[in-house]
């Protein structure tokens, strides 16, 4: 029985290539991601990277992967950064 | 080693590292071709079986529940964690926040950070309860509506309110809610077996039609049991955090 799901629910052939908007939003990651390793300052570092989770959620957004999209901006976009920067403020209060 | 030793090392090692890259990518699927079987059988079989049409989240809830569990308590752990190195140990007191120049009060927080701040939280806790419970329905779920509900409540700190903050996440509260979303999730589980199915199986009434927000049974009952301990996590973690870094403002409204 499931042998026959699986051939009838089965898209024929390739699905489908990548468009424009893909394209331009794998090349703002691959940007992004750049500019994330670049930034020697921390809490610049940690701004740029919550801007690279936005573009990053788009992209997953862009290829149907709305799921992935939403997990990536809780993660990606709000909660490493901001333990990253409580990370740092703490580290920081230490020293002043 | 001299630098010209290593740039040659370095280059072997890249031209190598390269040629195997692009080896491995020259046998990869074409981008977006996917060949299955299981996201196929999933897509035809789960709205009958789950009367979810958050085809992700029956997956997560209901197909691999138990994996969805061990990663839940991964979180668990981890603001426990959290939560017994940051404790306030004896000989450790809160201090009076200064500027960084001597004898200058700290600047307190704009009103227009604190009114910004302050309007988003209604609309960010109703987008966190609303993604909690369509986890059913929706591209959504437990887990990123804890977070985002969690945020609301970082959004009253960020407003300048500590001490309102405190207020809202007494950490007994947070920690005894928390326990409870986490315990929740077993407890559906061991409900199931009770009933004489297998653990996490959905052995609540699956409602109908399928993709009513009250349909699919346990799967809207786990991701709100997740929400709400992804929330007090998040609330718990960040507390922590903030009772070591900042001291509480004593000019702030």
């Amino acid at each position: 029985m499931i042998l026959l799901v699986h051939t009838a629910v089965r898209p024929p052939g390739p699905t489908w290539a990548v468009n424009a908007l893909q394209v331009t939003l794998l090349v703002l990651v691959a940007a992004g991601a750049a500019a994330v390793v670049t930034m020697r300052d921390p809490v610049r570092q940690a701004v740029i990277l919550s801007l690279y989770g936005v573009v990053l959620a788009v992209l997953f957004f862009s290829v149907q992967a709305p799921d992935v999209a939403l997990s990536e901006i809780t993660v990606g976009t709000v909660a490493l950064p901001l333990l990253i920067l409580l990370t740092l403020a703490k580290v920081r209060g230490g020293q002043d | 080693m001299t630098p010209l030793v290593r740039r040659r090392v370095f280059t072997v090692g890249i031209a190598g590292l390269l040629a195997f890259y692009g080896w491995g990518l020259s046998g990869l699927p074409a981008f977006g071709d996917y060949r299955g079987p299981y996201g196929f059988l999933v897509d035809a079989l789960a709205i009958h079986q789950t009367h979810a049409t958050g085809i992700v989240s029956a997956v997560n809830f209901f197909y691999r529940g138990f994996d969805t569990l061990g990663e839940e308590f991964i979180l668990f752990i981890a603001a426990t964690g959290v939560a017994t190195v940051l404790r306030e140990l004896r000989g450790e007191h809160d201090r009076e926040e200064n500027d960084l120049a001597e004898g200058r009060a700290a600047t307190l927080t704009s009103d227009a950070v604190r009114m910004s701040a302050l309007v988003f939280v209604g609309p960010v806790l109703v987008m966190g309860w609303f993604l909690t419970t369509h986890a059913q329905t929706d591209p959504s779920g437990g887990f990123q509506g804890g977070v985002v509900m969690a945020t609301a409540v970082i959004l009253v700190y960020l407003g300048g309110q500590f001490l309102v903050f405190e207020r809202l996440s007494p950490i007994d509260v947070a920690d005894a809610a928390e326990a409870v979303g986490a315990g929740g999730f077993v407890l559906v589980g061991l409900g199931a077996l009770m009933a004489g199915a297998a653990y996490l199986a959905d052995f609540l009434p699956l409602g109908s039609p399928a993709g009513a927000v009250d349909a699919s049974g346990t799967i809207a009952l786990i991701s709100f049991f997740v929400g709400v301990e992804v929330a007090m996590a998040f609330v718990l973690i960040a507390n922590e955090l903030l009772e070591q870094t900042i001291v509480v403002r004593k000019g702030s409204r």
